[in-house]
C-alpha cells in the first residue's frame, strides 16, 4: 500500500506543495526537449528523402560544432568560423553523397545504415586527429549567446531561467520554423515531398536524387552544427556529447521517422517526460531512470500508434 | 595481378610489422601504458597520458633509462573501455612488461585475479579496489598514495572539521554525486557506513555514462533535496559538466568537493561561478621543479610530447608524472634489490612492495616538496597517506589545508572485511606464498 501511496499520490502532493519546483522541472524538460527536436529533425530530413537511418548524425553534432571551436581558437574570428563550419558540412554533404550514397543507390536500406555506421566511425576518428580528443568550451560570447540567469520569484520560490536556454529554445524553434517552411512551401521541399513519397516517380519527373541528398544532408548538417553549439555551450564540446544524441531514438519512435512536427512534438514529451519522471519517481529506485524511461515512455506510445504520432500508416497490399 | 601482389606484400607486411613491434630486447625494460586519448573520458585521460609518458621519457633521454637500461614505451589506447583494457592487457603480457597501470577501475578489477597468475604487478594509483590495499592477500596489487575509501574518509573529516566536530554532521544530508560505474560506486560501502555511524544523510546521485554532459536532472534532484554538501565522484566530460550544472542551479559552490580527478579544464569550464569549488590533492601543481625542467628541456622542447607547453605542470599532467615516478622507483628499488640491470614483472612487483620515497629520495629526483612521503611494504600496498584541500580561485588551484589524514579508525575495519570477503567470494584465491623482504 505504500508503494502504491509513493507511486500515484505522494509527487502529485509534492508538485502541489512546491509548484516553483514543478515550473523548474518542466522547463529544464521544455529545453532538453527543444534540443532533442532538434537533434531528431536531422534524422528525420536525411529518412525522408532517402529512407536512411543516419546513424552519424549524433557526429555530425559534435563534429560540426568541433570545426568551429577549433577554427576559433586557430585565430579565425567567431562568425567566419561560423561560416567556415556550414560550409565544412556542405562539403561534407557532397562528399557523403558522391561516396557514400551515390556507389550504394538501390541497395537495401540496411547497406545504407551499416555504411552510416562506418561514417560515424570515420568522422570520430577524423575529429579526434584533428581536434585531438579534449574537450572544447563552446564560443559563447563570441557568438553574442546570452549568459546569466533570470531569477523569478514564483509560488513562494525561485524558478531559475539561463539566458543561453531561453535563447537555445528560441533559435531552435525558429530553426524548426523556417525549415518546416523550407520543405513545404519551396520547390525544393516539393521535390524533398516527392523524393520521399517515391524515389522512382521523382525521378521520372526529373528530380536529381543526388541533388536532393546533398541538400538534405547540409541541412542535418546545419541543424547539427545548431544543435552542437547549443549543447555545446550548455556542458562542453566533446565526443560524449554524440551519445546524447542518441535520445533523438526515442523521439523519433514517438513522433514518426518522416515527419517534422512529430520530431519536434516527440522531443518536447521525451524531453518534459524524462525530467519528471527522473524528478517525482527517480528517488523510489535509486534515481538514474532518465537513461531508459525515453525509450519506456516511446514504447508505450508505440503500443497505441506503430507508427508514432504523426508517423505515416503503412497500408501494404497483400 | 601487380595490384593484388602489392595488397598481399602490404598485408604481410603489416601482419608481421604489427605482431613484431615493439622490439623488446633483453637489456630494456617494457613498460605498457594503458591510456585513453580518445572517448568521453579523453579530456582527462590525454593529460595523464601525456605526464606519464614524458617523465618515462625523460628518463630515457636525460640518463639512458633506469640503472642504465632503456625503457621501452608502448601505449595502448583503451578509451576507458573495461572490454578493450584487458585486450590490451593480453596484447601487452606477452612481451613482458614489468608493470600494468590499466588508469580504470572496471579495467583494474579483472586484471586483478590474472596478476598472480602472469606475475605482472597491477599499479592502479588511488584507484581501483579499496581493499586491494592488503598486501597480504593480493600481492600482485599496489594502489598507492590513498584508497578511495580513505579519500572520503578525508573529505567527511574535513566538512566535518568545519562544521565543528564530526558530531555536528549529525543531521546534515550530504550528496553524492558519482559516475554509475565500479569507480563511481567504489566509495558507496564505506559511504554508507558513516552515515550511519555519524547520523548523516545520504542521498545518491548516480550520472550513467551516456549522461555525463545532460546532468540537469541530478541537479534538479539537488535542489529538492538540497543537501549540505555535495561531494563528487567523477571522471572525464563528467566533472566538467557537473562543475557547470552547480553553478547554473546555483548551488553554493564552497559546499562542493571531489575527490582527486577534475583537472584545471573542468574548472575552467565553470567560468567565474566555479570559484570556491574544492577537491582532494596530494601532489603539486606547476614545473617549479628540477624533474618537471627537465621534462620540458629533454622531452617537450625536443618535440617528443603530445603535450602542449602551457599543459605541463597542470594537475592531471602531473598526475601521470606521480603515476611514472611510482613506475620508475619501483624499478630502480627492484634493480637495487636483485643486483639485475633488466628486470622482470616478479622483480618489480617486490620493489614496490620496497619504495621509500621519503623527502631526502624525492630531493634526488628533482622533486622536492612535489609530494609527500610514500612508504610502502610487503603488508600495506598503499601507504594511506594523508592529502591535502584545495580550491579553485577562478583561475587555479589553491593549497587551502594541511595534510588532511584518512580516518584509518573507520576505515581500516572496513577494507579488512572488503578484503577477506573478496578472497572468500573468489574460490581458491590463493594464499601468498611471495617472500616479504626485511626491509619491507
Amino acid at each position: 500500500m505504500d508503494i502504491l501511496y509513493k507511486i500515484f499520490v505522494e509527487p502529485f502532493l509534492f508538485m502541489v506543495e512546491a509548484p516553483d519546483l514543478l515550473i523548474q522541472t518542466l522547463w529544464e524538460g521544455l529545453v532538453s526537449g527543444v534540443l532533442y527536436a532538434l537533434i531528431a529533425l536531422g534524422f528525420v530530413l536525411i529518412f525522408k528523402a532517402s529512407g536512411v537511418f543516419n546513424f552519424a548524425q549524433g557526429i555530425m553534432v559534435v563534429f560540426s560544432a568541433l570545426i568551429l571551436v577549433g577554427l576559433y581558437e586557430k585565430g579565425v574570428p567567431a562568425f567566419l568560423a561560423l561560416l567556415l563550419a556550414i560550409g565544412a558540412m556542405l562539403v561534407l554533404a557532397v562528399a557523403v553523397e558522391r561516396v557514400v550514397l551515390r556507389p550504394l543507390v538501390n541497395q537495401p536500406d540496411i547497406i545504407l545504415f551499416m555504411a552510416t555506421f562506418g561514417l560515424t566511425y570515420f568522422l570520430i576518428g577524423l575529429g579526434e586527429l584533428i581536434f585531438g580528443g579534449n574537450p572544447k568550451e563552446m564560443i559563447t560570447s563570441a557568438l553574442f549567446l546570452p549568459q546569466g540567469t533570470t531569477e523569478l520569484e514564483m509560488f513562494g520560490g525561485l524558478v531559475r531561467f539561463q539566458h543561453l536556454d531561453i535563447a537555445a529554445a528560441v533559435i531552435a524553434s525558429i530553426m524548426i520554423g523556417v525549415l518546416a517552411v523550407f520543405f513545404s512551401k519551396t520547390r525544393i521541399g516539393r521535390a524533398l515531398r516527392a523524393v520521399a513519397d517515391s524515389h522512382k516517380a521523382a525521378l521520372s519527373v526529373g528530380i536529381s536524387l543526388n541533388q536532393i541528398w546533398v541538400i538534405v544532408w547540409f541541412a542535418a548538417g546545419i541543424v547539427a552544427l545548431v544543435a552542437g553549439i547549443m549543447w555545446g555551450a550548455r556542458s562542453g564540446v566533446s565526443f560524449s556529447l554524440q551519445i546524447i544524441a542518441l535520445k533523438a531514438l526515442p523521439v523519433l519512435i514517438l513522433g514518426g521517422f518522416t515527419s517534422i512536427p512529430g520530431a519536434i512534438i516527440g522531443g518536447l514529451i521525451i524531453g518534459v517526460g524524462e525530467k519528471l519522471g527522473e524528478f517525482y519517481w527517480g528517488p523510489l529506485v535509486g534515481g538514474g531512470i532518465e537513461t531508459w524511461l525515453a525509450y519506456v515512455i516511446a514504447l508505450l506510445f508505440l503500443l497505441y500508434r506503430p507508427q508514432g504520432l504523426f508517423g505515416e500508416k503503412i497500408i501494404e497490399r497483400i | 595481378m601487380a595490384f593484388r601482389k602489392l595488397s598481399l606484400g602490404l598485408a604481410v607486411a603489416t601482419l608481421v610489422g604489427g605482431t613484431a613491434l615493439p622490439a623488446v630486447a633483453q637489456d630494456s625494460i617494457y613498460v605498457p601504458l594503458f591510456t585513453y586519448r580518445t572517448g568521453p573520458f579523453a579530456g582527462s585521460g590525454t593529460h595523464i597520458a601525456d605526464g606519464m609518458h614524458d617523465y618515462l621519457q625523460m628518463l630515457n633521454q636525460r640518463d639512458g633509462g633506469i640503472g642504465g637500461v632503456k625503457l621501452v614505451l608502448e601505449e595502448c589506447e583503451t578509451g576507458y573501455d573495461t572490454k578493450k583494457g584487458v585486450e590490451c592487457y593480453e596484447a601487452v603480457k606477452g612481451k613482458n612488461p614489468v608493470i600494468v597501470n590499466p588508469w580504470s577501475t572496471g579495467i583494474t578489477l579483472p586484471l586483478i585475479p590474472r596478476a598472480a597468475v602472469d606475475k605482472i604487478p597491477i599499479l592502479s594509483m588511488a584507484y581501483g579496489l579499496s581493499a586491494s590495499a592488503r598486501g597480504d592477500i593480493f600481492p600482485w596489487v599496489f594502489n598507492p598514495p590513498s584508497t578511495y575509501w580513505d579519500g572520503l574518509s578525508m573529505i567527511v573529516k574535513y566538512i566535518g572539521e568545519k562544521e565543528g566536530g564530526l558530531d555536528k554532521l549529525k543531521g546534515k544530508k550530504i550528496g553524492f554525486l558519482h559516475l554509475d560505474a565500479s569507480f563511481g560506486k567504489e566509495p558507496i560501502p564505506l559511504l554508507e557506513e558513516l552515515s550511519k555511524s555519524i547520523g548523516f544523510e545520504v542521498k545518491l546521485y548516480p550520472i550513467a555514462a551516456q549522461d555525463m554532459q545532460n546532468q540537469s536532472s541530478q541537479w534538479l534532484n539537488a535542489r529538492r533535496d538540497r543537501p549540505d554538501y555535495m561531494i563528487m565522484w567523477g571522471w572525464g566530460s563528467m566533472n566538467g559538466a557537473a562543475i557547470k550544472e552547480a553553478v547554473r542551479s546555483g548551488y553554493p559552490m564552497d559546499k562542493f568537493y571531489s575527490v582527486w580527478w577534475p583537472g584545471e579544464d573542468d574548472a575552467r569550464s565553470g567560468g567565474a561561478g566555479a570559484k570556491g569549488f574544492k577537491m582532494l590533492n596530494w601532489h603539486a601543481v606547476g614545473t617549479n621543479f628540477p624533474a618537471l625542467q627537465d621534462i620540458v628541456k629533454n622531452v617537450v622542447d625536443k618535440g617528443m610530447s603530445k603535450a602542449s607547453k602551457d599543459k605541463v605542470g597542470e594537475l592531471l599532467y602531473n598526475r601521470g608524472v606521480y603515476n611514472s615516478l611510482l613506475i620508475a622507483e619501483g624499478i630502480a628499488t627492484a634493480q637495487k634489490l636483485t643486483g639485475k640491470k633488466a628486470v622482470t614483472g616478479e622483480d618489480v612487483r617486490r620493489g614496490m612492495e620496497n619504495i621509500k620515497l621519503d623527502p631526502a629520495r624525492l630531493k634526488e629526483l628533482g622533486l622536492e616538496g612535489f609530494t609527500e612521503q610514500l612508504v610502502l611494504s610487503c603488508s600495506d600496498h598503499n601507504g594511506h597517506r594523508a592529502a591535502f584541500m584545495q580550491e579553485w580561485d577562478g583561475t587555479k588551484w589553491v593549497k587551502i589545508s594541511d595534510p588532511i589524514e584518512p580516518m584509518t579508525d573507520r576505515v581500516r575495519a572496513q577494507l579488512e572485511a572488503a578484503a577477506k570477503d573478496y578472497a572468500e567470494k573468489n574460490a581458491g584465491w590463493p594464499k601468498r606464498t611471495e617472500a616479504c623482504d626485511k626491509a619491507s
